[in-house]
C-alpha cells in the first residue's frame, strides 16, 4: 500500500487557519444531510457529542457502544476538569497562551495547528457545556469559577466538584439521548465493533459483536467514525476501566489506518499502590493533593518501621530535595520516575512495598484539619474506603500508574485516517496533546473534536458522495469479515487450554510495565520484543475460555480484546525503541540530561511516527510527518 | 502528629503489614439467560484479603471457578471508581451491600467477618429483566431521559457562559441531584420497584437551573410519564435514599411531584390556548 502522510493542514497565520479552513471545506446542505448516514463507535466525550451534534444536524447517525448505556463510558471517572482560554479571571490568559502551554506540555511532539484549532474552540465548550445545563463550580456571584491545575501559571480550569468528567458526559448523553428520541440516532448498545470493512480503498462500515446474543453482524455507512478512547489498560493494572481497549483502533489499523506514536503514554503519580496480586485496576487520586502533601521515604532501604516512629532525620523527601524549586509539584513524568527510583531502590512502603508515602501532617499543623478536609474531604475519604487507613492520621501511599495514552490513529487537519472516510476522534487518535497531556485537556479535546471540530470537517469528505448508496452489507468484503470474526471468537473457545484470559493480560501487563512503562531502555525493549510474540504464542495455543459463543460472554469479549493488546503492545516496543530520544511520558534511559531530565533530540525526532501494518506480529513500518514549529520556540525543560 | 509526641488519638498506625484473610461462603443467584430458570449455587471462596475490593473477590472465585471448569458468574462492572454506575448486585439483601453511600465496586472485603455466608442476588424488578447471572437490563432508564431529561442547544448556539449567572446554592443543588449515577439501587430497593429518586433526580438538575426552564414543564411530564410506563409508583417508603450510593435526597420528588402538577395545568392552558 502507498501511504502518503498529507496532514492538509491549511495555509496562512496559525490562528486565521480554521477559520479560513471552515470557509473552505465543501458543505452538505441542510436537506441533503439526511442522505447521508454516519457510524459513531463509543459514546463517550467524544463519541456522544459527535453523534449528537451530527444528529442535530440532520445525518442519519448509528452509535454504538459496548456498555449497556451510553453514559457508562470512561469519560465518567475524570476528576479534575476542563481547560479553556476564557480568562475570566482576568489573569492574563489567551488563546494563544493555551496552545503554548499544551504545545510545550506536549513537549513539542504535536501538530501546532490542531493544537491552535483546540485551543480556539474550548471557549464555545464551556458556552455549550454551560447552556446544556453542566453544573459548573461557581462563586457566591453566580459566575464561574475556576482553579489553577499543573502546567499552568493561570486559573483556566472549569470543575464540577471532583466529578467534571461525570457531569460533562452526562451533559454529551442527553444531547445524545434527546437525538435517540427524535429518530435521528439510533442506539446499539452492548455492541462491540470487531472490524472495519473498506471497499474500493474507503471505510465502508463495520462488523459488530452482538454482546448479548454472539451474533456477529455488518453495518455500512457513508462514513465511520471511531471515539474508542485509549489503551493504558496494555499494562492489565492501568486507572483505565476494566473494558477500556484498544480493539476497534487496533481493527482499524490492521486494515490500513496508520497509528501513530504508540509508545507515547501517561503515568499518573499520585495512584493508590495495589493491595495483593488479585488488584483489577488501580484508582486515580486528583494530582491537586500535590499542593498540600509531602512525598517521602525512609532514607534506609527496608525500613519496616511505622512511619510516626521513623524520625525526621531519617526520611528522605527526595523530590524536594532533588528539585528544591519546583519541590512536591514537579510535572507528572518528573514525580513518577523519582517514585519508581525511590522503589526500585529498596525504600518503598507500605505491605507490599509498593509506595512512598504522601503526608499531610505538616499541612494539617499549618493549616488546621478543616481546611484540609475542605481542600480534598471526597479524597481522603475514597483513600480510607480504599486502604481502610485514615489519611488524616497515617500519610497516604501513593504508586505511579498507566493513566493516558497520547498515541493513536494518525489522522490529518479534518481527524480523517490515512483510511478515507474513515475518522478518529478524541483519545483514540494522536492529534493534541504531542508526548504528554497537560491536566485538564483530555475533556477539553474530545468535547472539541466531537461538538466543533468532526462535524465540520467531515462534510467536506461527505459532500462529493452525494447521490451514492452506503456499500451493501451483502457484498463479499462485509460477508468475508463477518466470516473472520466468527472463527476468531470461536477459535478462543476451541483452543482448550489451561489458563485464563487475565491470567494472560497480567503477563502481558508485566512485560509492558518493566520494559515500556515509565522507563524504557534499549535491551529492556528487545526483551520485550522477544517475550511478547513468546506468550502470545502460548495464549494463543493454551488459552482456556468456558462457555459458548451464541450468549453473553464476558470471557470470550475480554479474549478478543487481550489478543489485541498483545499485539499492540509489540508496537509500542517497536516505536519505543525507534525513538532514541526523551520526550514528556517517553523516557529512554540512553537519553537523559545530568540532572535525570527527558533529553530530546529536535534534529532527529521531530516527527509523529506513523506505523503501517504489514502483517501479525511482523514488524511495522514506519511513516514519519515532520513537525514545523513556527510559531512557539522549542525549549528544554527544567525545574530545578 | 509529631514523631516525638504522637499523637493519641493515632490508634491505628500505619499498615506495614499484609491484612487478614477471611473464608466467605457466597450463595450466588446463577442463571443461564434472559428465559432460563434461575437457583442459587453455593461456593466456597477461602483465603480472601481484607484489602480486596467485593469486586475483586468474584474475579478470584471466577477465576477459581474457571479452573474447575464452571462457567465465571457474569456481573456488571467498569470503572471500580464508584462513578459510572455499571455494577450492581443485592448483597444480603442490600442494594451494593452494607455501607451507606457505597457502590458495590467500592465494598470492600473488610467489611465482611470471617466465616461469613454472602447472599448474591441480582437486583430484581420487573423493568430490570435479568440478562444472565447478576446482569439485569436497565435500558428503562434511557427512556426516560431520551423522554426529556436534556436541554434543547445545538452546538455553536450557546451564549457566553457567564451572560446566565446561576446562584451557587442553586448551582451546587443541582450538582447534587446531577450526581446520581443511574445505578438502579434505588429501584431494585423499593417495595414497588419505583423509579422516582432517578427521575426527580435528573429531573432536579435541569429544573432547577435558570438553562433549564423553557422546557421544565414538558420536561416533567414526558419523563413522568415514561417513568409509569416502565416502573411502579412510589409510596415514600424511603428505601432509595437510603440505598442510594450517591445519598440522592428523596426530597428532590416531593419537587418532581410538584411540577409534575403544575405541568399537569399548565400544559392543559397551553393546549386550550392554542387549540
Amino acid at each position: 500500500m502507498a501511504v502518503t502522510l498529507d496532514p492538509k493542514v491549511p495555509p496562512g497565520p496559525i490562528d486565521e487557519k480554521w477559520e479560513n479552513h471552515k470557509f473552505s471545506v465543501r458543505l452538505v446542505n441542510p436537506n441533503n444531510k439526511r442522505r447521508f448516514d454516519i457510524i459513531v463507535v463509543g459514546t463517550g466525550l467524544a463519541g456522544a457529542s459527535a453523534a449528537a451534534t451530527l444528529g442535530g444536524l440532520g445525518y442519519n447517525v448509528k452509535a454504538f457502544t459496548f456498555h449497556d448505556s451510553p453514559r457508562r463510558a470512561h469519560s465518567i471517572s475524570a476528576q479534575g476538569g476542563i481547560n479553556a482560554a476564557k480568562n475570566y479571571h482576568g489573569d492574563g490568559d489567551s488563546v494563544h497562551r493555551l496552545f503554548y502551554d499544551t504545545v510545550k506540555g506536549g513537549d513539542y511532539r504535536s501538530r501546532e495547528a490542531n493544537v491552535y484549532r483546540l485551543a480556539e474552540v474550548a471557549n464555545n465548550i464551556i458556552d455549550q457545556c454551560t447552556a446544556q445545563g453542566v453544573p459548573f463550580a461557581r462563586e457566591y456571584g453566580g459566575l464561574l469559577d475556576n482553579r489553577s491545575f499543573g502546567g499552568a501559571q493561570v486559573s483556566r480550569t472549569f470543575y464540577a466538584r471532583g466529578q467534571t468528567g461525570q457531569q460533562l458526559l452526562l451533559g454529551a448523553y442527553q444531547a445524545l439521548a434527546e437525538q435517540i428520541g427524535k429518530g435521528t440516532c439510533t442506539l446499539y448498545n452492548r455492541t462491540e465493533l470487531v472490524d472495519i470493512v473498506n471497499v474500493d480503498g474507503r471505510a465502508a462500515g463495520i462488523v459488530v459483536r452482538d454482546l448479548l446474543t454472539g451474533e456477529i453482524r455488518s453495518h455500512s455507512a457513508h462514513a465511520v467514525v471511531l471515539a474508542t478512547g485509549g489503551y493504558s489498560n496494555v499494562f492489565f493494572l492501568s486507572t483505565n476501566a476494566m473494558a477500556c481497549n484498544v480493539t476497534a483502533i487496533w481493527r482499524a489499523h490492521r486494515r490500513g489506518a496508520l497509528f501513530a506514536n504508540p509508545a507515547y503514554t501517561q503515568i499518573h503519580p499520585t495512584c493508590i499502590p495495589s493491595s495483593d496480586e488479585f488488584q483489577s485496576k488501580l484508582t486515580l487520586m486528583s494530582e491537586s493533593l500535590r499542593n498540600d502533601g509531602r512525598i517521602w521515604v525512609p532514607e534506609r532501604a527496608g525500613d519496616d518501621r511505622s512511619p510516626d516512629q521513623i524520625p525526621e532525620s531519617e526520611r528522605d523527601y527526595f523530590l524536594e530535595r532533588k528539585y528544591p524549586a519546583f519541590g512536591n509539584l514537579v510535572p507528572r513524568d518528573v514525580a513518577s520516575r523519582n517514585a519508581k527510583a525511590m522503589i526500585d531502590a529498596g525504600k518503598g512502603v507500605g505491605p507490599l512495598h509498593n509506595g512512598v508515602y504522601l503526608d499531610f501532617t505538616s499541612s494539617i499543623e499549618r493549616l488546621g484539619e478543616q481546611t484540609v478536609r475542605e481542600r480534598y474531604g471526597n479524597l481522603f475519604d475514597m483513600y480510607a474506603r480504599i486502604t481502610g487507613e485514615d489519611p488524616y492520621r497515617v500519610p497516604m501511599r501513593i504508586y505511579p500508574a498507566p493513566h493516558y495514552t497520547m498515541g493513536g490513529l494518525w489522522v490529518d487537519y479534518n481527524l480523517e485516517t490515512t483510511v478515507p472516510g474513515l475518522y478518529a476522534i478524541g483519545e483514540a487518535n494522536f492529534s493534541d496533546h504531542g508526548a504528554n497531556r497537560l491536566g485538564a485537556s483530555a475533556l477539553m479535546q474530545g468535547l472539541a473534536d466531537g461538538y466543533f471540530v468532526l462535524p465540520y470537517t467531515i462534510g467536506d469528505g461527505l459532500a462529493p458522495l452525494l447521490g451514492t448508496k452506503p456499500v451493501d452489507t451483502g457484498h463479499e468484503a462485509f460477508a468475508r469479515a463477518e466470516q473472520e470474526a466468527r472463527d476468531r471468537y470461536a477459535g478462543y473457545l476451541a483452543i482448550g487450554g489451561t489458563r485464563s484470559v487475565d491470567w494472560f493480560h497480567r503477563e502481558l501487563g508485566k512485560i509492558m510495565w518493566d520494559h515500556c512503562g515509565m522507563e524504557r531502555s534499549r535491551p529492556g525493549l528487545e526483551k520485550a520484543i522477544s517475550e511478547i510474540p513468546a506468550l502470545y504464542a502460548e495464549f494463543k495455543a493454551d488459552l482456556k475460555v468456558l462457555g459458548d459463543d451464541r450468549s453473553l460472554n464476558q470471557s470470550l469479549e475480554r479474549a478478543g480484546r487481550v489478543d489485541d493488546f498483545f499485539q499492540l503492545g509489540l508496537l509500542m516496543c517497536e516505536d519505543a525503541l525507534q525513538r532514541e530520544e526523551s520526550c514528556g511520558g517517553h523516557f529512554r534511559v540512553e537519553h537523559q540530561t545530568e540532572e535525570g531530565e527527558a533529553q530530546r533530540d529536535d534534529d532527529e525526532f521531530a516527527f509523529v511516527g506513523a506505523w503501517e501494518h504489514t502483517g501479525e506480529m511482523r514488524s511495522a513500518v514506519l511513516h514519519k510527518e515532520p513537525l514545523v514549529f513556527e510559531n512557539v520556540k522549542l525549549t528544554q525543560r527544567s525545574y530545578k | 502528629m509529631t514523631v516525638t509526641d504522637p499523637d493519641p488519638r493515632e490508634a491505628t498506625a500505619a499498615r506495614t503489614d499484609p491484612g487478614r484473610t477471611l473464608d466467605v461462603t457466597l450463595k450466588v443467584w446463577r442463571q443461564a439467560g434472559p428465559d432460563a430458570e434461575g437457583h442459587f449455587a453455593t461456593y466456597e471462596a477461602p483465603g480472601i484479603s481484607e484489602d480486596m475490593s467485593f469486586l475483586e473477590m468474584l474475579d478470584v472465585v471466577n477465576e477459581r471457578l474457571a479452573d474447575e471448569g464452571v462457567e465465571p458468574i457474569s456481573f456488571d462492572h467498569d470503572c471500580r471508581e464508584g462513578i459510572c454506575g455499571t455494577c450492581s448486585l443485592m448483597i444480603n439483601g442490600q442494594a451494593h451491600g452494607p455501607e451507606r453511600g457505597t457502590a458495590t465496586c467500592q465494598l470492600h472485603m473488610r467489611t465482611f467477618s470471617d466465616g461469613d455466608t454472602i447472599v448474591i442476588e441480582p437486583f430484581r424488578a420487573t423493568a430490570f429483566p435479568i440478562i444472565k447471572d447478576l446482569m439485569v437490563d436497565r435500558a428503562a432508564f434511557d427512556r426516560i431521559v431520551e423522554a426529556g431529561g436534556y436541554i434543547t442547544v445545538a452546538a455553536g448556539s450557546a451564549p457566553d457562559a457567564n451572560l446566565i449567572p446561576v446562584p451557587k446554592v442553586v448551582a451546587d443543588a443541582a450538582m447534587d441531584a446531577a450526581a446520581c449515577i443511574a445505578c438502579g439501587a434505588c429501584v431494585a430497593a423499593c417495595p414497588n420497584s419505583a423509579a422516582n429518586l432517578f427521575t426527580a433526580a435528573k429531573a432536579a438538575h435541569l429544573n432547577l437551573l435558570p438553562q433549564g426552564q423553557s422546557q421544565r414543564y414538558q420536561r416533567t411530564e414526558t419523563m413522568v410519564d415514561t417513568m409509569e410506563d416502565f416502573f411502579g409508583s412510589c409510596t415514600n417508603h424511603g428505601e432509595c435514599e437510603a440505598a442510594c450510593p450517591k445519598e440522592i435526597s428523596i426530597d428532590f420528588i416531593a419537587t418532581m411531584n410538584k411540577d409534575y402538577l403544575r405541568a399537569k395545568l399548565k400544559n392543559r392552558r397551553y393546549l386550550s390556548r392554542n387549540g
